[in-house]
């Protein structure tokens, strides 16, 4: 582009004036600038694109809430939220502003004394004493605006519309939910007054109402924002809810005798900005603000949707999405949400044992299971070795398990798991790592082709040595029988099966709230989780242990840090393209499946 | 301000007055004691010592007038409690109903570790409900450091009565006034 800008000048330089028009008509073919608009906030001068993409992504004018933040003042707002179409009826977001004067007669813009252009505040058409504000929310910037979100006018008239929102919220604080992440909460100390006008007895509404199998109302609570029904109508495309009577009666309702039931209904719950929409779940289990809010992935699925995970004293307590527009927006399905209990069961399997063990009365040991695993791996022939993974595992774990197989010649093989998705979040395939069980190496194509062969082999006692990760073989055509045909049976997992029930060597292993690891979700999209409680009792994460065993098996000593391993396993496979740990992020980066 | 310091008389530098005032309050003091007008000691704990008004003894939960539990699990003095010698046990969605139906929640378990609390009354000034306060009591004893952690009915049973705000019985009241809320039956 330099260059070409040079020759232009070159011509120019030669045939001055008849050129310039040619120097015009060549200009490079490049994408559209982003066209800008100079707008005014608090006084200072800020550059803002006349165009913003809207909740569905499409082209619309920038409105003053949007430019607002661009100049870094946070308007509040309450039915406003920039995933679902604007609404604008919580009225919490109105603010002063002032527009460019214009001669009715000339359309010309008048001009102060000193040749600026005349700002004239809006004013109620009927008192000019008084603001006519707008809302920040669905009010279109326009060239030469000034928006003062924070003048005393601003102030007075968000004071008003809290009062107001306020005059039949019942205060509950004390026992509601929402306290601790409430917005009218949050307002009303930021922008709030302490008294109220309103002397009148509050207006009684229904609490503790039955609106689905997960979600609760409390209709004293609700401001009227609309954000679930407009959420359920377009997102989860189930028009079940709707606002019933009149006046202070106002509610939010499903039709007589329906239920608001699909499978996004939490999501409800995370966007309702007051205590309105409580999960059941979630109710009266912790006050929000002891939570510990660890960044993680789902796996319920292969969609990987982002979550955090609130937990505190090493016992979890929800899921939460978190927004990631490559993968989840700023949703996740009821299933995946819920899909938490099993972590912190009275049955985890929290100690190394197996019949090694148990047939000599031995309490089992880390460093007895690995220094004899160890050994059977390094004297095992080529061939006697069978390993059955899992596409619930982590990266890391398999590509070191892909290392054991490597060495030992062993046949590989993982589990398929296949349901219904429904074409948004939940996704066909219920493994959240199959993707990752293919890139790292450790299996090929389709997952289940070699079981027969695996069943075969110890049937003719070809395999004398079985290796299962975090799946019941027993339930995959391999009875019990056959296992125990075998000499070696070494299984790790997290809760007990047929399968551990007949283990040589069982190592527990680590769920993925209790570990770090990355996966690759179903697009191709690679993220990584963090670890949000401890495993139980002697619990390990699998990638901890399974890097020693691959260490004293084939020599190699590798990283003994997840980031360090990480990056040795980006180095060695393609796929990964010599990614390091720190650059996946929060959010994931795509991988070529 | 600089208040400038008065210099001192002859007398006064020789200490002599303010010797003499000395003695003579040790003499008042001997003088009362001597003759039983007077008595600084006590016989704690055969009598009794009654502490000033606004002392901050140990913490005990109340209950209301019509003897409910008045505390709603909100977890407030759980949080602020400087040694965290607070912990309660939220009822969860299945747990017990509270004394006050329209309160919806009461804890399930409120323990607090006599052994950790410092009484510094943050527990008090908290809480929204007034259910909790710190009474006279300061001469606390156990066998074991399991029997100085004060449950649930040990500390409801220690605290009493208090009437305090009657919030939650106005709103019941404000609420059957009304008519039946529309979308109702």
């Amino acid at each position: 582009m330099a260059a070409k800008k040079k020759a232009n000048k070159k011509t120019a330089a030669e045939k001055k004036a008849a050129e310039k028009a040619v120097a015009v008509t060549e200009a490079p073919a490049e994408p559209p600038p982003v066209e800008m608009v100079k707008i005014k906030v608090d006084g200072k001068e800020v550059e803002v694109p006349k165009m913003t993409k809207d909740w569905e992504g499409n082209p619309r004018p920038t409105t003053m809430l949007e430019a607002c933040e661009i100049a870094g003042h946070d308007v509040p707002h309450y039915c406003y939220h920039k995933k679902l179409p604007v609404a604008g009826n919580c009225r919490m977001c109105l603010v002063e502003f002032g527009m460019p004067a214009m001669d009715r007669a000339t359309r010309q813009p008048i001009l102060n004394e000193d040749g600026t252009p005349r700002i004239d505040k809006m004013r109620l058409p009927y008192d000019p004493s008084l603001p006519r504000g707008a809302i920040a929310c669905a009010t279109p910037i326009a060239p030469g605006m000034e928006i003062y979100p924070s003048s005393d006018w601003t102030k007075q008239m968000r004071e008003g519309i809290l009062e107001s929102l306020l005059i039949n919220h019942p205060l509950d604080c004390p026992i509601c939910d929402q306290a601790g992440e409430c917005k009218l909460q949050e307002y009303s100390v930021e922008h709030g007054q302490a008294e109220s006008q309103f002397a009148e007895v509050k207006v009684h509404k229904p609490k503790n109402v039955d609106l689905g199998p997960r979600i609760n109302f409390d209709a004293e609570r609700c401001v009227l924002c609309t954000r679930c029904i407009r959420f359920t109508k377009e997102i989860a495309d189930d028009d079940a809810l709707g606002i019933v009577n009149r006046g202070s009666y106002n509610t939010i309702s499903t039709f007589p005798g329906k239920k608001f039931d699909n499978n996004y209904t939490l999501n409800t719950v995370d966007i309702c900005p007051v205590g309105a929409l409580t999960s059941k779940d979630f109710r009266f289990q912790m006050r929000v603000w002891f939570l510990k809010e660890t960044k993680s992935i789902c796996t319920d699925c292969g969609t990987g949707c982002n979550i955090l995970v609130g937990s505190r004293e090493e016992k979890i307590y929800r899921f939460e999405p978190r927004e990631n527009d490559a993968v989840n927006s700023s949703w996740m399905c009821d299933s995946g949400r819920l899909n938490y209990k099993w972590v912190g069961r009275e049955d985890r399997l929290a100690q190394v044992s197996g019949t090694r063990f148990t047939d000599r009365n031995q309490l089992g040991s880390w460093k007895v299971a690995i220094h004899e695993i160890s050994e059977i791996l390094r004297d095992a022939e080529q061939g006697s070795v069978a390993i059955v993974g899992s596409a619930k595992s982590t990266n890391e774990e398999l590509y070191l398990l892909s290392q054991l197989a490597a060495k030992t010649g062993a046949i590989t093989d993982a589990v398929q798991r296949l349901g219904s998705g429904d074409g948004f979040l939940s996704c066909e395939d219920k493994n959240p790592n199959s993707n990752g069980c293919r890139l790292t190496g450790f299996c090929f194509t389709e997952f289940g082709i070699n079981t027969s062969k695996i069943e075969e082999g110890i049937k003719n006692g070809a395999i004398k040595t079985l290796i299962v990760f975090r799946e019941d073989v027993t339930k995959q055509g391999i009875p019990v029988k056959l296992l125990k045909k075998l000499d070696h049976l070494i299984v790790s997992d997290l809760l007990p099966t047929k399968t551990t029930e007949h283990a040589t060597y069982l190592l527990p292993g680590a769920a993925v709230m209790e570990k770090r690891g990355t996966m690759v979700n179903f697009k191709g999209r690679l993220q990584k989780f963090m670890k949000a409680v401890e495993a139980p009792g002697d619990a390990r994460p699998e990638w901890e242990f399974l890097h020693e065993l691959v260490f004293n098996v084939t020599g190699n000593n590798g990283y003994s840090t997840i980031e360090g391993l990480f990056n040795q396993m980006a180095t060695d496979s393609k796929a990964f393209k010599e990614l390091k740990w720190a650059e996946i992020g929060d959010t994931g980066v795509e991988v070529d499946i | 301000m600089i208040i400038k310091r008065r210099d001192l008389t002859v007398l006064e530098k020789s200490h002599i007055p303010a010797i003499v005032g000395g003695v003579g309050v040790t003499a008042k003091h001997l003088f009362e004691t001597l003759t039983g007008k007077k008595k600084v000691t006590q016989q704690y704990p055969e009598e009794p010592t009654i502490v000033p008004e606004g002392y901050r003894g140990a913490p005990y939960l109340v209950k209301d007038q019509d003897d409910n539990t008045k505390c709603v699990s909100c977890q407030l003095c759980e949080f602020v409690c400087p040694p965290k010698a607070i912990k309660i046990t939220p009822p969860g969605p299945d747990g017990q109903v509270a004394d006050r139906e329209n309160a919806e929640k009461m804890p399930e378990e409120f323990e607090i570790n006599m052994l950790r609390c410092i009484f510094c009354g943050f527990c008090q000034e908290v809480c929204p409900e007034e259910a909790i306060f710190l009474q006279n009591d300061f001469s606390l004893t156990g066998k074991s450091r399991e029997e100085m952690i004060y449950g649930k009915e040990k500390l409801l049973a220690l605290g009493g009565q208090v009437e305090g705000i009657k919030k939650w019985e106005k709103k019941q009241r404000d609420a059957d006034a009304q008519d039946v809320f529309p979308i109702e039956g």
